[in-house]
């Protein structure tokens, strides 16, 4: 008698349910909540044209060679105390093999406040450095030739100066700005979202990004004039897919900005660059960066019209979950970190951050630094992981789950159209009971340990070992406040009194505000009095806080 | 059987500081609100002198603080101090974030009642509360 053959997929699913199941009571989903299958096979992919690195629509990675022709770069992002401390800090990391800068200001600067302002008072040089004017930023890329090397610099409200005062030091330098090559945040709209360093409203704002977006286009042409970042959307407790939803979002509502404004697709989208989070659901994080490209290759060439291949390309910076880091058993963090700096190099990205241990505590030490920056050296040397090109296309598992993030971002993208556009939406509320909701349900997760975090809510030890932390010394801030009345008082007052006039005057206008900008901190202005004259024409934003 | 008071205990979160980070804030707000508490939570940027303003308007008894800006040794004895000067002593002060051991002890001298550390489980903050006002608090 003839047996017709089972299909093979039915018996191993009869098999499967047969077997004994953990029934640990924990989730069987993603961190973000994606429900997972036990095991994905060719069914789960749907059958699509091939998909080769290098080519549109890039979801295996924007070059052709991949890691092969250049790794990516080792970006630690750092900053503390003063500008002469963080030059040391600066050159420590230069000297142990960092490829890139990346500057971490302290919450006065990133306030758009000087360091003797009443509300700087405990905040200087905590948790960054601290920078005034002109003057420390000469002091704090001393003997570092900005022709050379390329700079990152995390600020939002505020970019425009600390820009304008990064040329103004490359000048000092004989640099050209069109020989500087570097990153600046710049991306107001996820503040709005989720980090919260609003200064402006959202429409002069969004005004002074396309200012600055537009200026470097002509003079600035190497620097990436934005790096629209879903990093702080997810630490705010965002879901994988909100974070790429609402980031790529953001990244269209800043499109249609300099479109409004007259440019042309092409003559800046390529300058236009990401930055993603790497959470420590290892193939979530994958899936996610690889939609990411896709995407935003998709919007760029069939929605926006782009012609140039490199408008379609999506190149981010990657920081590890800053998040998901526990002052429990601090150690466990270099781990964490690991397999974070892991999933965003198999997803493809340009630069990485690797969190030291110790950073849920202060400022990472320098050892704690060293060791975050060898874990990518580590990674990148001694794995083999960059040897082949995603490495992990084709695997029915990450290609569906890339897929279902495309899924869900395309929904967001539909909702967010609905309520009229990214600022409304910011305005209504959206993303920030979007994020609120999701960072509650993740909190409730834990506290019912359906969701397991190693120290915190199983694993614990009962003596925790203090580790060793970076102090700030607390007589820095009056120093720092020394320094800048030294700077009002040995520069040209008229001068930089003209300047912030003429700032104040093309605010009240449409000019684009850059030269005026800097003009104003060539006459050492401070940081603080150029946010002021643009305040003053330009007026504040109170968010209305929703729990 | 339930205990219900006739008032529940009132608190004013707020997040003091230049920094922005407020998933913390809300989480703890939501999870104290869903335990039984009146909870008025004054969003952003928070200077001493307006939370108190907040908790001295809203008669609340509890003011937590939340901090991840790396400024809590100046700014939550900054809102001890502020609470003497205006003769309001009796308000019990908390406070969370991104805060060292070694400045926990600290700010207890300095007149802070309880400290919570990333990781805290919400249960403790309320167990805290429950111990700290054990008559006025409605039990869910």
């Amino acid at each position: 008698m003839k047996v017709r053959a089972r299909d093979p997929k039915q018996v191993w699913q009869e098999e499967f349910e047969a077997s004994p199941s953990r029934d640990d009571g924990l989730e069987t989903s993603t961190i973000s909540g994606i429900p997972l299958q036990p095991l994905y096979t060719t069914a789960d992919v749907p059958r699509r044209e091939e998909e080769l690195p290098g080519r549109y629509p890039y979801t295996r990675g924007i070059h052709p060679s991949g890691y092969r022709g250049r790794l990516w770069t080792m970006r630690q992002f750092s900053g503390f105390a003063t500008a002469a401390e963080t030059n040391r800090r600066y050159k420590y990391l230069l000297a142990n093999g960092q490829t890139g800068l990346s500057v971490a200001f302290d919450m006065p600067t990133l306030m758009g406040q000087d360091s003797d302002a009443p509300t700087s008072r405990g905040e200087v040089g905590h948790c960054g450095v601290a920078i005034d004017s002109l003057a420390d930023m000469e002091t704090l890329f001393d003997g570092i030739p900005l022709g050379e090397i390329t700079t990152s610099m995390t600020i939002n409200s505020p970019a425009a100066i600390l820009l304008c005062m990064y040329i103004a030091v490359a000048e000092k330098q004989g640099v050209p700005p069109s020989q500087l090559g570097g990153t600046l945040q710049n991306d107001i709209l996820k503040e709005f979202i989720a980090q919260k360093e609003f200064i402006f409203p959202p429409s002069p704002s969004m005004r002074l990004v396309v200012d600055s977006i537009e200026y470097c286009a002509r003079e600035v042409p190497k620097w990436n004039t934005i790096s629209i970042s879903g990093y702080h959307i997810r630490e705010a407790g965002s879901t994988a897919a909100q974070e790429l939803a609402f980031t790529l979002a953001d990244g269209m509502a800043y499109v249609d900005a300099c479109l409004e404004r007259g440019m042309h697709i092409d003559d800046f989208a390529s300058r236009l660059s990401f930055f993603f989070d790497a959470h420590i659901d290892f193939f979530e994080e994958i899936a996610k960066f690889r939609a990411a490209r896709r995407i935003w290759a998709r919007w760029m060439r069939e929605r926006y019209g782009a012609q140039l291949e490199r408008s379609w390309k999506l190149r981010f910076h990657t920081q590890t979950a800053g998040v998901s880091l526990t002052a429990q058993q601090p150690e466990l963090n270099i781990a964490r970190t690991a397999v974070e700096a892991l999933a965003a190099v198999l997803g493809g990205t340009q630069s990485l951050h690797t969190n030291a241990m110790d950073e849920v505590l202060a400022l990472p030490t320098d050892r704690a630094a060293r060791i975050a920056l060898r874990t990518q050296q580590l990674l990148a040397y001694e794995t083999g992981v960059a040897n082949t090109i995603d490495p992990l296309g084709g695997s029915y598992f990450v290609e569906s789950l890339t897929d279902e993030m495309e899924r869900q971002a395309e929904a967001y993208f539909k909702r967010i159209e609905e309520i009229g556009g990214v600022i409304p939406a910011i305005e209504a509320g959206f993303f920030q009971k979007e994020i609120a909701d999701a960072a509650f349900r993740y909190q409730k997760e834990l506290e019912q340990k359906r969701r397991i975090v190693v120290g915190v809510n199983d694993f614990t030890v009962d003596d925790e070992e203090p580790i060793e932390i970076l102090r700030i010394d607390p007589r820095l801030e009056s120093e720092q406040a020394g320094r800048v009345s030294e700077v009002r008082r040995k520069r040209d007052g008229a001068r930089c009194t003209n300047a912030l006039n003429r700032l104040r005057k093309a605010a009240a206008g449409t000019d684009n505000l850059m030269p005026y900008i800097l003009d104003a901190v060539r006459a050492y202005a401070t940081e603080g009095e150029i946010m002021q004259a643009m305040i003053e024409v330009f007026g504040t934003y109170t968010e209305t806080a929703v729990v | 059987m339930a205990k219900v008071a006739a008032k529940p205990v009132r608190i004013v979160v707020a997040k003091v500081g230049l920094d922005g980070h407020d998933r913390g804030v809300k989480v703890v707000a939501r999870a104290l609100r869903d335990a039984g508490y009146e909870v008025i939570y004054t969003g952003l940027r928070q200077t001493p002198e307006m939370v108190v303003d907040a908790a001295l308007q809203e008669d609340a008894q509890v003011i937590g603080l939340s901090i991840h800006s790396g400024a809590h040794m100046t700014l939550f004895p900054a809102v001890v101090d502020e609470l003497k000067r205006r003769d309001a002593t009796d308000i019990v002060v908390f406070g969370g974030g991104i805060i060292p051991d070694d400045d926990i002890a600290a700010l207890k001298k300095r007149g802070v009642a309880e400290i919570f550390t990333p990781g805290t489980p919400l249960q403790e903050i309320v167990d805290w509360l429950r111990k700290r006002f054990p008559e006025q608090t409605r039990k869910p």
